[in-house]
Order: C-alpha cells, then sequence, then structure tokens
C-alpha cells in the first residue's frame, strides 16, 4: 500500500500535478483489501469445515477410538460402529478405476501429444475435457439403466466363467455392486488424469525429443525415452489426481455400488464407499450417535482427500519445476 | 552399420540443387554444397539465413516440422538419403547431431545417457558397451573428469561437460558424420575452447559439418566455409580464401562485419 502512494517522479509531479487533482487512492486500497479478504476466508472455511467434521466426530471417537477405522460391523440398531467396510470399499473401487483408467487416460493423452493429427488435437482435447463436466448423477442413472444392463448381459458372466474361480469373481452377480462402482468411477476419472497428462508430455521439451529422434530412434522409442522417462514423475502426479478424485465421488458411485455393510471379496456383490454410505445414510440418521459416527466417516474421508490432492499437486509441481530446473 | 568404401574423391556429403519450403515458404534456394570426409565444413550466415535448416536436411531432421518440403537430392559417401525405401531413423544412425542447448536425458545415469544410442539399436553386450562408454568419453574429453561420477545424473555436469556428454552420446554410434547446430552458443569462452579442440580430435575419425554465427569460431576450426545469405548459398570455398579473400562482395561485407 505504501509503495501505491510514492509514484510518479518529482519532476513530472511538479509540471503534471499542479494540475490535475491528486489521484484518489481509495480504489487501490478498497480492491487489495477486499481481494484479500475473499482470499483468506476461503482458509477460513476449510478450518471451519474441518472444526465442525472434528466436533460432530468427537462422541464416536471417544467412545470406538481407533477400532473405529479397523472394525467391520456397522450397526445403527445396537450403536456399534466401525468403518472399515466403507474404507475397503473406498480403496477397493478406487482401485478398480484406476486399473481401468490409468492405461486408457496415459495411451490417449501419448496419442494427443505425439501421435495425433495436428488438426485432431485441439477437438479431440477439448471433448475429453467435456466428459469431465456431464453431472455425476446423469452418469449414475446411465450406469443403472445403460451400463450395468449391458455389463451383467454381455460381460460380468463371461468374467465369471474365466475368472469364477478366485474369489474375486465369484457369488451370483447382481449388476449392482464393486466392480460397476470401480467402473463408473474410472469413467469420471478418466478426463481428469487424461488431461493433466496431456499437459505434463506437452510440457516435455522438444529438445528432448530431438535427442532421441538424433539418435536414430523411431516414433515409439522417443515416447518411451524422451518423453514418458522425463515425464514420468508429473504422470505418478497426475494419477494421483485422479485418484483424490475417485475416492472423493459420491453419487454415481452410490446409485450402482449397491449400498451394502459387508465386506465381500468377491468385486459382483455389493458394496459401500465413506461417500456412499454419507450420501445414503445420513437422511435417516435420527439419533447422536449415529450422526456422530457418520461425522467421524466423514472426517476420514475428508482427511484422505486432502493429503491425496496435496500430495498429487507436490508430485506436479516438482514435475513442473523439471521444466525451469537444470536443463534449462 | 555399414561403412561404404570411401575413395579420395569421393564426398561425404553432396547436396545437388536443395531446395526447401516450409508451409508455403521457401527457405533453401537450390543449395549446392560437397563436404570433404574427415575435415571441418563450416557453415556461416546471418539468423535466418536457413543454415540450421539445411544442416537438418543432412540427416532428415527438418521433417520433424509436419509442414516441410525438401526437393533436390543429397548423398552420404554416394547413398541417395531421400530415395523413397530410405528410413529417416537409419540415416540418423549414421549422421550424429548435437544441438545448440545440450539435451541429456534427465532421468539416465553419465553412463546411460552416452550408450542410450546404441541400447536403442538393439545392443545388450554389456562389454561392448562399457568399452564404448569409455571411449566416447575419452574421444568427447570428459572421461577424466567423469570416471568416477559415471552413475550421476547426466544433468549434475555443467553446461560445458553437458555439451561434451552430447558429443559422447553422439560419437558412441559411430557414426559416418557429425553435425553441430552453433554447438558453442550458449557456452562460455573455456567451456567453447575444449569443444573446438576435442573437433580437431574427433575429425580424424568422423565427418564434422557445423553450423555457427561465431566467425572467429568458422575460421578457427574449419578447413571448408559455406556462407549462406537468405536462403541461397554465396559461396564456399576453403576457409582460409574466405576469410582471406572471399570473391563475392556479399561474403566480405558479412565476415568484416558490415552486416549480419
Amino acid at each position: 500500500m505504501t509503495i501505491a502512494v510514492e509514484s510518479a517522479p518529482a519532476s513530472a509531479s511538479k509540471t503534471v500535478g499542479q494540475r490535475l487533482p491528486a489521484p484518489s487512492r481509495a480504489g487501490d486500497v478498497f480492491s487489495e483489501r477486499f481481494t484479500m479478504v475473499m482470499a483468506v476466508s476461503i482458509f477460513a472455511l476449510i478450518g471451519l469445515i474441518l472444526y465442525e467434521l472434528l466436533v460432530g466426530a468427537w462422541p464416536t471417537i471417544k467412545t470406538f477410538g481407533f477400532s473405529f477405522l479397523t472394525t467391520s460391523s456397522w450397526n445403527p440398531v445396537t450403536e456399534k460402529f466401525g468403518a472399515l467396510p466403507f474404507i475397503y470399499g473406498t480403496l477397493l473401487s478406487s482401485l478398480i478405476a484406476l486399473l481401468i483408467a490409468v492405461p486408457l487416460s496415459i495411451a490417449t493423452a501419448i496419442y494427443l501429444t505425439e501421435l495425433a493429427p495436428l488438426w485432431l488435437r485441439q477437438p479431440l482435447t477439448s471433448l475429453i475435457e467435456m466428459l469431465a463436466a456431464i453431472p455425476s448423477v446423469i452418469l449414475g442413472l446411465w450406469g443403472i439403466f445403460v451400463m450395468i444392463p449391458f455389463l451383467s448381459k454381455f460381460v460380468y458372466p463371461g468374467l465369471q466363467s474365466a475368472l469364477g474361480w478366485t474369489p474375486f469373481f465369484s457369488g451370483p452377480i447382481f449388476g449392482i455392486g464393486m466392480l460397476s462402482g470401480g467402473i463408473i468411477l474410472s469413467i469420471m476419472v478418466i478426463p481428469i488424469i487424461t488431461s493433466v497428462s496431456r499437459e505434463i508430455l506437452s510440457s516435455v521439451p522438444n529438445l528432448q525429443r530431438e535427442a532421441a529422434y538424433a539418435l536414430g530412434a523411431t516414433k515409439w522409442e522417443v515416447t518411451r525415452v524422451a518423453v514418458l522417462s522425463y515425464a514420468k514423475r508429473g504422470l505418478f502426479g497426475a494419477i494421483i489426481l485422479g485418484l483424490g478424485r475417485a475416492i472423493g465421488e459420491t453419487m454415481a458411485v452410490t446409485m450402482v455400488i449397491g449400498n451394502s455393510s459387508r465386506i465381500s471379496a468377491s468385486l459382483f456383490a455389493p458394496g459401500n464407499t465413506m461417500a456412499s454410505v454419507l450420501a445414503n445414510q445420513f437422511a435417516e440418521a435420527s439419533d447422536d450417535a449415529f450422526l456422530s459416527a457418520l461425522f467421524a466417516v466423514g472426517l476420514v474421508l475428508f482427511l484422505v482427500t486432502v493429503i491425496v490432492n496435496l500430495f498429487a499437486q507436490l508430485l506436479l509441481v516438482a514435475a513442473g519445476g523439471n521444466k525451469h530446473g537444470k536443463l534449462a | 552399420m555399414s561403412s561404404p568404401s570411401t575413395t579420395a574423391e569421393q564426398l561425404a556429403f553432396d547436396a545437388k540443387d536443395v531446395c526447401v519450403w516450409y508451409g508455403e515458404k521457401q527457405v533453401l534456394f537450390n543449395i549446392n554444397l560437397g563436404v570433404r570426409p574427415k575435415s571441418i565444413t563450416a557453415i556461416i550466415g546471418p539468423s535466418g539465413c536457413g543454415k540450421s535448416t539445411f544442416l537438418r536436411c543432412l540427416n532428415r531432421m527438418h521433417e520433424l516440422v509436419p509442414s516441410a518440403r525438401l526437393e533436390g537430392h543429397i548423398t552420404l559417401f554416394g547413398d541417395d538419403l531421400y530415395a523413397p525405401t530410405v528410413d529417416p531413423a537409419f540415416v540418423r544412425r549414421r549422421v550424429g547431431m548435437v544441438f545448440q542447448k545440450s539435451n541429456p536425458f534427465p532421468t539416465m545415469s553419465i553412463q546411460d545417457n552416452v550408450v542410450a544410442g546404441l541400447r536403442l539399436n538393439g545392443i545388450r553386450d554389456k562389454a561392448f558397451l562399457n568399452e564404448q562408454m569409455e571411449k566416447s568419453l575419452r574421444l568427447a574429453a570428459l572421461w577424466d573428469e567423469v570416471k568416477d561420477d559415471l552413475h550421476k545424473p547426466g544433468v549434475s555436469l555443467s553446461g560445458g561437460q553437458q555439451q561434451r556428454l552430447c558429443i559422447a552420446r553422439a560419437v558412441a554410434m559411430q557414426p559416418e558424420v557429425l553435425l553441430m547446430d552453433e554447438p558453442c552458443s550458449a557456452l562460455d569462452p573455456m567451456a567453447t575452447q575444449k569443444i573446438e579442440e576435442l573437433m580437431q580430435e574427433i575429425k580424424r575419425n568422423f565427418t564434422i559439418v557445423i553450423v555457427t554465427h561465431n566467425m572467429q569460431q568458422a575460421a578457427r576450426c574449419s578447413e571448408q566455409t559455406a556462407f549462406l545469405f537468405m536462403g541461397k548459398l554465396i559461396e564456399m570455398d576453403s576457409t582460409e580464401k574466405i576469410f582471406g579473400n572471399p570473391s563475392q562482395q556479399q561474403t566480405e561485407d558479412y565476415i568484416t562485419g558490415r552486416f549480419g
């Protein structure tokens, strides 16, 4: 603020300043303070959310302590609460989502930056980013009415006859279930992993590609030796960012995962994620102990997503630093 | 790698009527230029005269620009580089290149950088790779400085060392020609001197074509000099003749600093 007051050199102020009224700095002061308050309020909001979650979850933390995370009975009637089935469901559905989304996304990003004809790159990129704009409830509806009937008719029976001897693909096929939840999630994380990976790959300096070309590398060898190895840390960041999205994603998963609070080995069996149990059960949480248990689930989910996202940001910043680092 | 028999008269490169366009814009006009083997040929000229483009035509690197188009013929020891059956990747295995800015692979160690090209060509024999690695680093005058740090990342070296690492990486492929695109423009005088010294060493075995905007460098290092201006070859002769008694007025104006 003090910088703004002392402006124009003295000689100029003598000639110009004598004729014109002194400029008002009110706008500067106001805009600086206003924007600062707005920016700070975001931090305050996050802090308040964390505080409210802690307060709400406190009775549960006091009663169950660490065993809340490690036991799997979830019984509002007997007021016994263990979040393990939801933690398990969140981790498993996110893992399934990443297993499907990562190869698809990275391959797409490679095609977009290295191989696709130039005129195709921009439209394809926009299209993929548009996929991220589809409201998740619509994806959920599509999941229930299109994806699940299709999968349970054409895909799941085949999976079961091929891999039914493992516990993961045994048992009855309901259609809704952990695997369907993971597949819906994969559709939701593909746009973010693809677009961040695309940015990471296109930030690889051309000089790196030329280095490989000049050694007689083919196009794929250039991609492998010069591009992917240069970008691997950033790509890992993109994947973790996708993981963060998968962990927190709620609506579409809730609609297709089956909402059962039991842990089953079979991917065809219904399950629940932390996010989906919150969406499903908050409306019916009548007594304080039940509500507090849900708050505790929310707290765990909040902490996990914050940590995962922070980790992803750190990786991406470090990968971005590559550009301006020793090579430049 | 096949090494065709070279007679004393056979040129390393023989460019005939080379014209290049980027999209609609023509950047090289009927270049006719011969490069003698086991010597250093310098290409000089002001920025934008097409000297880097011409250099890139010698290993078909200009094809990385999608709109680039070339007419004319270039032979490498008698082999047509632009014959329809020739794979550009194969051309680049015979013609190495060093760039303006050093570009070691940042995820690779010093030794892996040197043998990166050999590995790309499918060579897995450890003893051979190690032998080539040491030989190339010695040729690039880098061995004594890095022999105890071969496992460190290539980008941990200084700028001049990185550029010599890139030279080692290029010569490890045992190319027939080494193209250098302003290899010292990002380096200090000491590092530049080192690279100029090792060029004299390298030319015993390889042909070198160097693009430089540093006229003293061309005068110091090369046997022949070509002067390009606005996409045209103005004059090519022995370096002594070009810098002592050029036959074209434009060449004289350029080397005496009247323009460019």
